[in-house]
């Protein structure tokens, strides 16, 4: 963490961001005469796609940054979508519920974000318990979640959502819960003494531990913590899709690692910080809106987006060459 | 006579140290011969250029023959069979170019036989005792037919009926006219099989000799028989305060019956041979490890000391002996890892870190330590060795402990700083805390301590007390 490279490389993933810009408003112009960045209407769709990765980049991100990896983040979107949902609907609609009246809108959002911590409690209790790598335990949550969310209603998507609920998911405020979440997240992990674990963790477990940091501990805190974000997603995700389906979120766990990673967080641990994650979630929203916005084939987007991630991967081997022995 | 074996002044240099100087030693076939010195004379420097694993820096080594060696560290993969390790990349094959199993399996029961290990070709290794696997070392090793066999402290695991069993193997190869260069901390041993030795130490050749020309008291000399010239601060006085007690301590498989008091401002010196267990003492009393028996005392009151962090309530610090590996956050820098395990109520409130007054105490700290860094914010990485060593001392002394455990304090490290470090430890005790310093160097356990504790094999071999304390009686406590 140290400040002038740290600096230096922000500067570098913007430079990507930058660049992507640059090239996508000249073939704007070149193609259909129009600005790329310059419409706020895209720019607005632009981050409101990625946002709900964007809150769970931030999760991953703490987590990798301990030296570990969450897979299941995108499933427990849906879980938690799922049974915020249920929550919400309106009480002659009840899929799950059928007994409840309308409820406080405060219910299902917490519902939501209970869910979601309960998914992260349970992974990070695995690896602190069993010792089994981060990658195994989120992988059976991964699918476990996903499974549950589909059992819930058996595959009914649940809609007819109380109007206090969509309410949370309309216009900009995903992306104003984007901003708040990753301001909180910086300096969480810049100037507490959870952040500062965080880091020691991930760079070297056994040192940690000799310093008197309770590991165990402090990496279920760290997983809890990835799900309550997940949570929110899901929570956000209902509230603007105005209903829950099982398949949301699918392979946003992939999206939010990929984000973090190619924001500069190293999956060896000790390494990242949130401002690299919220500029390589956007460069995955620049990707799919510029390739959309100059009309290339959808395909073309998962291309470069692979190419973009195992770059950003190599670029950071380069960077931080002799940090782990 | 065609010697198997001709290393002609070699030498070789680490940072910071000369590991071997000019050293020449010859090897007979038909003979064994071991290599004697204490903890890094250069033993096993010598005998990994003998086997080409390093190349000497001047000087070359001759060979007439081939050379295997068994490793003081178990380079086997113990999820595959005996079989299978043994002849890893040379597995016979069929002539579709498959490994060709029943006549791995068929060699190996001939090569165990013939050795007299009863051990199962199938079984996997991972299944297998430590002596066990150090018996696979000794058949695998035996079936290159090597002219010339290392043996790296072999015995340190085995039991009395193996060792028995590997004296057994290595007469046979002798009287094969095969060369066995033998290393070993086990004093009985050399007068049991070996045929000449040559001593080292601090990288040189101090006598060639017959091992018969040699006893006991007549080795100890030669391997300790360094002058005392180095000049080390003492400025502290032990008082009468017992702070820290050990009562009868024991890890299973480790160590039993350890038993010691320190002190405030008295420094208790650790001193042993590799595998004597003093670091697992060390973790054991920092919470690393669980006790299996043993009453730890501080302050006369009981104390259970479960973690890391509960040793660090109680006032305790602990240096580890390997930086890398325990010590030092890598990818951070100088100030996180300065103030990793201070993070208490001084300097945080309601979980936010007061930045202001941690750099402070953190720049405060590197500056009485003497840390060369431009900032406190360079990543501890490019730091020399010493001066992350002082990080780490530093890490320890922002907690202002009471009972200061060091594990090889000072390993690794240029003779400035060094001195430095020596110094601090010595003020330290002298500010009322009680010290504990394991060291392999002994004049710095000696030059350091108020008193020595001896170890050997997981037990306490005794106690060296008073200005009288000499490298002769702690070597004679430290080897059997």
């Amino acid at each position: 963490m140290n400040q002038p490279r740290r600096l230096s490389h922000d500067a570098g993933i913007f430079l990507v961001l930058l660049t992507l810009v640059v090239l996508f408003e000249a073939v704007g112009w070149g193609i259909r005469g129009t600005s790329f960045l310059f419409n706020a209407q895209r720019l607005l769709v632009m981050v409101l796609q990625v946002s709900i990765i964007g809150l769970l980049a931030i999760g991953v991100t703490q987590v990798i940054l301990t030296g570990g990896i969450d897979l299941s983040s995108g499933s427990v979107v849906a879980l938690s979508a799922m049974i915020a949902a249920s929550l919400a609907q309106t009480a002659n609609a009840r899929a799950v519920f059928a007994s409840l009246v309308d409820l406080p809108v405060v219910i299902p959002i917490t519902a939501g974000l209970i869910t979601g911590a309960l998914a992260g409690f349970v992974n990070g209790r695995l690896i602190a318990l069993t010792g089994i790598p981060p990658f195994i335990a989120t992988l059976g949550m991964m699918v476990t979640a996903r499974g549950l969310a589909r059992y819930y209603t058996r595959g009914q998507p649940i809609s007819m959502l109380s109007e206090a609920y969509t309410r949370i998911g309309e216009g900009a405020l995903p992306v104003a819960m984007f901003i708040i979440t990753a301001i909180v997240f910086h300096v969480l992990l810049r100037q507490t003494r959870y952040g500062k674990y965080t880091y020691a963790i991930g760079a070297n477990p056994q040192a940690a531990r000799v310093s008197g940091i309770r590991v165990d501990r402090h990496l279920v805190v760290v997983y809890t913590v990835a799900g309550l974000l997940s949570g929110l997603g899901g929570v956000m995700t209902s509230a603007r899709a105005a209903s829950g389906q099982a398949g949301m979120g699918m392979s946003y766990e992939l999206d939010a690692i990929a984000a973090s990673v190619i924001g500069g967080t190293s999956l060896s641990g000790g390494i990242g910080r949130i401002s690299g994650t919220v500029i390589g979630t956007v460069i995955l929203g620049v990707i799919t809106s510029g390739f959309t916005f100059i009309g290339f084939d959808a395909y073309i987007q998962d291309i470069v987006k692979g190419a973009v991630i195992v770059l950003a991967v190599v670029a950071d081997r380069y960077r931080h060459r002799g940090a782990h022995p | 006579m065609d010697y198997l074996v001709e290393a002609d002044q070699v030498s070789r240099t680490f940072p910071g140290v000369l590991a071997l100087d000019s050293v020449s030693m010859k090897v007979r076939p038909g003979s064994v011969h071991a290599l004697m010195g204490e903890n890094g004379a250069g033993k096993s420097t010598l005998v990994r250029m003998i086997a080409g694993f390093d190349r000497p820096d001047s000087g070359r080594v001759v060979l007439r023959g081939r050379v295997a060696m068994i490793h003081q560290e178990l380079h086997l993969m113990p999820p595959m069979t005996v079989a299978e390790n043994i002849w890893l990349g040379r597995e016979p094959l069929t002539r579709l170019g498959f490994i060709d199993h029943r006549a791995l399996a068929r060699r190996t029961a001939e090569l165990l036989e013939e050795l007299g290990i009863a051990i199962d070709p199938e079984q996997r290794v991972g299944d297998l005792t430590i002596a066990g696997r150090q018996m696979v070392e000794i058949a695998r090793a035996v079936s290159y037919e090597a002219d010339v066999l290392i043996m790296d402290e072999p015995t340190s695991t085995l039991s009395e009926r193996e060792v028995d069993l590997l004296f057994r193997i290595v007469a046979d190869l002798r009287s094969r006219e095969k060369a066995i260069i033998y290393i070993t901390h086990r004093m009985s041993e050399i007068f049991r099989i070996a045929d000449e030795v040559t001593t080292l130490r601090d990288g040189r050749v101090v006598d060639f000799s017959p091992a018969d020309h040699l006893d006991r008291d007549r080795l100890i000399a030669l391997m300790v028989g360094r002058e005392l010239t180095q000049m080390f601060p003492k400025g502290n006085t032990p008082t009468e305060r017992v702070v820290l007690s050990v009562k009868h301590l024991a890890v299973e498989g480790a160590f039993a019956d350890v038993s010691f008091d320190v002190r405030a401002g008295e420094i208790l010196g650790v001193a042993g041979l590799v595998g004597s267990k003093r670091t697992e003492v060390a973790e054991t009393l920092f919470g690393l490890r669980r006790a299996s028996s043993g009453d730890v005392c501080i302050d006369g009151r009981p104390v259970d000391i479960s973690s890391p962090a509960v040793a660090i309530d109680l006032g305790m610090a602990f240096l580890t002996e390997d930086r890398k590996l325990s010590g030092l956050l890598l990818p951070l820098n100088v100030q996180e890892n300065m103030e990793i395990a201070v993070l208490d109520d001084r300097f945080v409130a309601m979980g936010f870190v007061n930045a202001e007054k941690l750099g402070a105490s953190c720049r405060d700290m590197a500056g009485s330590l003497r840390v060369k860094t431009p900032s406190l914010s360079e990543p501890v990485q490019t730091l020399s060795g010493g001066n992350q060593q002082k990080v780490l001392v530093g890490r320890w002394l922002l907690t202002s402990p009471r009972i200061l455990i060091l594990d090889e304090p000072t390993r690794g490290i240029d003779v400035g700083a060094k001195a430095e470090i020596h110094r601090l430890i010595s003020n330290l005790a002298a500010d009322g805390a009680a010290v504990v310093m394991i060291s392999s160097e002994m004049p710095e356990i000696l030059g350091m301590s108020d008193r020595v504790m001896v170890m050997r094999e997981g037990r306490v071999a005794g106690f060296l007390e008073g200005p009288g304390a000499n490298q002769v009686d702690l070597m004679r406590l430290a080897s059997q």
